[in-house]
C-alpha cells in the first residue's frame, strides 16, 4: 500500500496533513511531501480521509 | 489548419452586455468546439466541450495570460496601487496563509457564528431579499476570515453597499474604455471612494487608539505597522482579496436555496441528514469540513445550472493551435462555464436539478473533469474552492437547523442579471423564513 500524488494538481491546500500529519508534510511554499513509501494497515483510515478530502484530487491510494 | 468560424450576429459587444450566455451557446451552436465572436475589434477565441477546455486549462501562463484580460477589473482593484507581487503570488500567498487547511475549522467557526449574528435580527417569520442578504453576509464572512474578525466587526452593511456597487461596475463596455463616462463607471469610482473613505476612518480609529496587542492584531494592523501603504492602497488589496470569493459565494449561497426550494423533496432530505449529523451534537467547526453528501450535492448542482462566473478569459500571447484551429497572437481565449456545465452528452438532461448526478456510480463532476468547470479546472482551478465550499456547508448547517424557508414568488421568477460581467441575482428575489418549533 502506497500513495501516488499527482503535483501538477496540488495547491497545497495541506487538507491531507490534517488528517494524517506524519505521513503528509505540505510546506508553506510547495505541494505535498510524503515522508514513507510503505504505509502501515493501521494507517489505511485515515490515508483514505486524507484521499477523500483532497480538494484538488491530487492523491490516489494505491494497493 | 483553419481560423475559427466567427458566430452569426453583428453587434457581439452588445449581446455580451444584454444576453451573453445565449452568444456563447450560439457561438457553440454554430461553431462547435473552437469558435469565435467579435469584441469591440478583439476576437474572442470560445472553447467549449471535453477537448477545447481542456486545452484552455492546461496551457501554460506563457502561452494563455490572465494579465490584461479582465480589463474591466483595473479600476475596481485600482490604477496604480503598487502590489509588492504579481496576481500569481498573491494568489499563493493567501493559499498558503488563510486558506490552508489548518485554518478552515476556524474559518467554519467563524462563519456559523456570521450567519446567527445577521439571523439574531429576524422575528419569528419574514420575508428577505436573497441578492441583498447573502451579499452582506459574505462581506462579514470572507473579512472576517481573511482580514480578521477585528477589522469585520468595524464593518457595517455601508460596506456591503458599497462593495456591490463595485461589482455592478464591470459592464463588458470596459473591453472598449475602462472608464467610459456610463453611470454604472461613475457608480463604481465613487463607490471605491467610499470604500476607501471608510478603511481611512478605521485606520485613524486605530492610530489614534493604543497599539494593538501582539495576539490580537489583524492583516490591517500588519499592513499598517509596516507603514509604507496609503489608505488607498491597503484598500485596494482588501478588495482584491474579498473579490473572488464574494460575489461567487454569495450567489451560490442564494442559488442553493432556491433551488432545494424548489425541489421541496430533496430539501426535506437535506433537512434530514442535517439534522442526523447533528443530532450526535457535532460541532459545525467539524462536521462542515467532512462530507455531508446530499447538501453538497445540491450544491454542486447550483453550481453547475447558475455558475458564477459564465466566461473565463486569457489572452493568446503567441499564435496557438487547438484542434486543427489557429489562435492568432493577440486575440482572447476564453471557456465558459456556463455553456460546458450544460453539455447535454456529459450532463443528461442539462437543465434541469438532478443532484443525484454527483452519486455513485454517476460522479458527473470528476468524471467530465474538463466540462464539469464551475470552479475552473486545471492548474488554475480556484484556489478558493475548498473554502467556499465549506462555507456552505457552515451556512446552511446553521439556516436550515433553525429556519424554514419558502419561495416569496413563482418558482420562475428567479433569475441572473447578465448586463454585467459579475453576475448577480436579479431583483426580486425574496424569500420567506419562520423558525423550525421542533
Amino acid at each position: 500500500m502506497r500513495i501516488e500524488t499527482d503535483l501538477d494538481l496540488c495547491q497545497g491546500h495541506a487538507m491531507c496533513q490534517l488528517e494524517a500529519p506524519e505521513i503528509f508534510v505540505v510546506p508553506r511554499n510547495g505541494p505535498v511531501e510524503i515522508t514513507t513509501d510503505e504505509l502501515a494497515e493501521a494507517d489505511r483510515a485515515r490515508v483514505e480521509a486524507a484521499v477523500r478530502y483532497c480538494p484538488t484530487q491530487a492523491l490516489r491510494l494505491i494497493d | 489548419m483553419s481560423t475559427p468560424k466567427v458566430v452569426s450576429g453583428t453587434d457581439h459587444l452588445g449581446e455580451l452586455r444584454s444576453d451573453p450566455i445565449e452568444l456563447m451557446r450560439r457561438v457553440r451552436a454554430e461553431c462547435g468546439d473552437v469558435g469565435a465572436f467579435d469584441l469591440a475589434g478583439r476576437t474572442v477565441v470560445l472553447l467549449t466541450g471535453a477537448s477545447a477546455s481542456e486545452f484552455f486549462f492546461r496551457a501554460p501562463d506563457e502561452d494563455l495570460d490572465q494579465a490584461g484580460a479582465y480589463p474591466f477589473m483595473t479600476p475596481i482593484f485600482g490604477k496604480g496601487v503598487v502590489f509588492d507581487a504579481s496576481p500569481e503570488r498573491r494568489r499563493e500567498a493567501l493559499r498558503n496563509q488563510a486558506l490552508r487547511g489548518d485554518m478552515m475549522r476556524g474559518h467554519a467557526q467563524t462563519i456559523a457564528d456570521e450567519v446567527g449574528r445577521m439571523v439574531a435580527a429576524w422575528g419569528d417569520e419574514g420575508e428577505i431579499d436573497l441578492l441583498g442578504w447573502f451579499a452582506e453576509l459574505t462581506i462579514y464572512t470572507s473579512s472576517a476570515c481573511l482580514i480578521g474578525t477585528k477589522f469585520r466587526n468595524q464593518l457595517d452593511r455601508r460596506f456591503a453597499g458599497l462593495y456591490h456597487e463595485l461589482e455592478r461596475g464591470t459592464d463588458a463596455l470596459a473591453f472598449v474604455d475602462p472608464y467610459a463616462p456610463i453611470e454604472s463607471f461613475r457608480r463604481r469610482d465613487a463607490a471605491r471612494a467610499g470604500l476607501v473613505e471608510l478603511v481611512e476612518g478605521i485606520m485613524a480609529g486605530r492610530e489614534a487608539g493604543p497599539p494593538a496587542a501582539r495576539e490580537d492584531r489583524d492583516l490591517l494592523d500588519v499592513l499598517m505597522s509596516l507603514g509604507t501603504f496609503s489608505a488607498d492602497e491597503i484598500t485596494g488589496m482588501f478588495i482584491s482579496m474579498m473579490f473572488a470569493g464574494h460575489h461567487t459565494s454569495s450567489g451560490t449561497a442564494a442559488w442553493t436555496l432556491i433551488e432545494l426550494l424548489r425541489n421541496p423533496g430533496y430539501l426535506d432530505q437535506v433537512t434530514a441528514e442535517l439534522d442526523d449529523l447533528y443530532a450526535g451534537g457535532a460541532e459545525i467547526s467539524f462536521q462542515a469540513l467532512r462530507e455531508i453528501p446530499l447538501l453538497e450535492s445540491a450544491v454542486k448542482e447550483a453550481l453547475r445550472l447558475h455558475p458564477p462566473l459564465i466566461l473565463l478569459l486569457r489572452a493568446a500571447t503567441r499564435d496557438l493551435e487547438v484542434l486543427d484551429y489557429e489562435i492568432p497572437a493577440g486575440a482572447l481565449v476564453g471557456a465558459s462555464p456556463a455553456i460546458s456545465n450544460r453539455i447535454p452528452e456529459d450532463f443528461p438532461d442539462p437543465g434541469a436539478f438532478v443532484p443525484q448526478r454527483y452519486g455513485e456510480p454517476r460522479q458527473e463532476d470528476l468524471v467530465n473533469r474538463w466540462t464539469w468547470i464551475p470552479f475552473g479546472a486545471g492548474r488554475h482551478r480556484c484556489v478558493g474552492a475548498n473554502f467556499a465550499l465549506i462555507q456552505l456547508k457552515a451556512i446552511f448547517s446553521v439556516l436550515l437547523r433553525d429556519w424554514t424557508f419558502e419561495l416569496a414568488q413563482p418558482p420562475g421568477t428567479y433569475r441572473n442579471d447578465h448586463s454585467k460581467m459579475v453576475v448577480q441575482l436579479a431583483q426580486p428575489c425574496a424569500v420567506r423564513y419562520r423558525r423550525r418549533t421542533s
